[in-house]
């Protein structure tokens, strides 16, 4: 078995800001509710010329510079969204035409804001097997297009952006340590995006009663969230022989400041071993976690030998936690 | 003798709302008098539910005002 772990990392956030200020004028709320119940001040929108594939490929390119691997010899593209371009052909497949990946197999992932977590755990799995030597993993959503901008409970979670990783070969010991992957569907409900599927196709009657749009039971997804951050985090350390003692930093995906808040309490985690970008971005679902990595690498403030913990959690149910013991200096 | 489950929950809510133990009596509102607000409800919820292994959904969760409401709750369906 090789140890597999992160060669480079690479964000693209779209220029557009759109602050709590600018949603005063779209529905009734305010900066002082949004930030206090969300701690969001304000979220990036792509342009309208911008889809999810020009987005991952910004982030994908940054994280093969960094990696130092040409897109020719990476094997494996995988695409983690829920705001794919189109139904089909795969955006892993415009990014690999885009990029020049010419040998990679690629395909899309859905797994929500936890998508990212699922995309990284599949890519290691050829890497470690030697199936694969490289992987592009990427997370990537426009979600200011599946939105209802009238529904002021959703419109001011989200955001879009990308974030990006290759993954390869590290030194023995490095890299992944443990995944853990969960899923449940009885709680599909809560968080849904209902009409444009094979159930539900596109009509004149769907498009009126807004089912091409985010709906959400904000406060069931609430106690779920605060609830499997501590113990997807506890499975994944347990796996790896790790305690939460061990933990250097946390990346939890950033839906809410309020949720990470609530579970670092019940788990028992420092702030400071926390990162946390909800502030500038709000909820990019899956490119939360890679955008959030990317900044605290950028920033320096992982070194050689940190035990990381990501962290992934959202609709579907689907959630999970991977521990990482970081190989890059 | 065991603690009730009051003291219980009183516990519970002086450790998330960061308010004095005297201030939570059964007739207090834990939005009006507590300081709590829609998502501190949620988490105060959730506690509950694991403490006492619980459900409370989300239509019977909107009824709760005071502490005494949350105790007959809990009595209730325990
Ligand atoms: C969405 C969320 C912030 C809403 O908070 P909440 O406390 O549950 O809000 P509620 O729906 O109970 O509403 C509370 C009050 O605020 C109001 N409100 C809702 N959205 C508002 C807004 N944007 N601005 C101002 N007021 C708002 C409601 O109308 C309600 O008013 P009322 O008490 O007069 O009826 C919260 O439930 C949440 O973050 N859930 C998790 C969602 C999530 O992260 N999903 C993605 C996971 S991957």
């Amino acid at each position: 078995m090789n140890s597999v772990g992160i060669l480079g990392t690479g964000a693209y956030l779209p220029e557009k800001v759109l602050t709590n200020a600018d949603l005063e004028k779209l529905v009734d709320t305010s900066d002082e509710w949004i930030v206090s119940r969300t701690g969001i001040k304000e979220r990036r929108i792509a342009a309208p010329d911008e889809a999810s594939s020009d987005l991952a490929v910004k982030a994908a390119e940054q994280a093969l510079r960094r990696a130092g691997i040409g897109a020719e010899e990476i094997d494996l593209i995988i695409v983690a969204t829920v705001t794919p371009d189109m139904s089909f052909p795969a955006t892993s497949c415009l990014v690999q035409n885009r990029l020049g990946a010419k040998k990679a197999a690629t395909f899309d992932l859905s797994a929500a804001c936890t998508g990212f977590l699922y995309g990284i755990s599949t890519a290691a799995q050829f890497i470690t097997t030697g199936v694969y030597r490289y992987a592009l993993v990427i997370g990537v959503e426009c979600l200011s297009r599946i939105v209802d901008w009238s529904d002021r409970s959703t419109c001011i979670l989200f955001g879009d952006g990308a974030g990006a990783v290759v993954l390869g070969p590290v030194e023995d010991g490095y890299g992944f340590q443990s995944y853990e992957l969960r899923g449940d569907g009885s709680g599909g409900d809560l968080l849904k995006l209902t009409a444009g599927g094979s159930r539900l196709p596109a009509t004149e009657e769907t498009v009126q009663s807004r089912l091409h749009t985010l709906s959400m039971e904000g406060r069931e997804v609430f106690k779920f969230a605060v609830r499997v951050i501590g113990s997807a985090t506890d499975e994944a350390l347990k796996k790896a022989g790790l305690t939460k003692e061990d933990i250097d930093f946390l990346i939890p995906h950033q839906a809410n400041i309020r949720i990470i808040e609530s579970a670092i309490k019940r788990f028992g985690l420092s702030e400071e071993k926390v990162i946390v970008n909800v502030d500038r971005y709000g909820n990019m679902s899956s490119a939360s976690i890679p955008v959030a990595l990317h900044e605290a690498v950028e920033q320096k403030r992982l070194h050689k030998d940190d035990t990381i913990v990501l962290c992934g959690f959202g609709a579907g149910l689907t959630w999970g936690a991977t521990v990482l013991k970081w190989s890059l200096e | 003798m065991a603690e009730t489950t009051f003291e219980r929950v009183k516990g519970i809510i002086v450790e998330h709302l960061d308010v004095d133990k005297e201030a939570v009596t059964l007739d207090a509102s834990v939005k009006d008098d507590l300081g709590a607000d829609s998502l501190d409800v949620v988490d105060l919820i959730l506690q509950f539910e694991d403490e006492f292994g619980v459900e409370i959904a989300d239509e019977e969760a909107e009824k709760i005002s005071t502490v005494g409401d949350i105790v007959n709750y809990i009595e209730n369906n325990l």
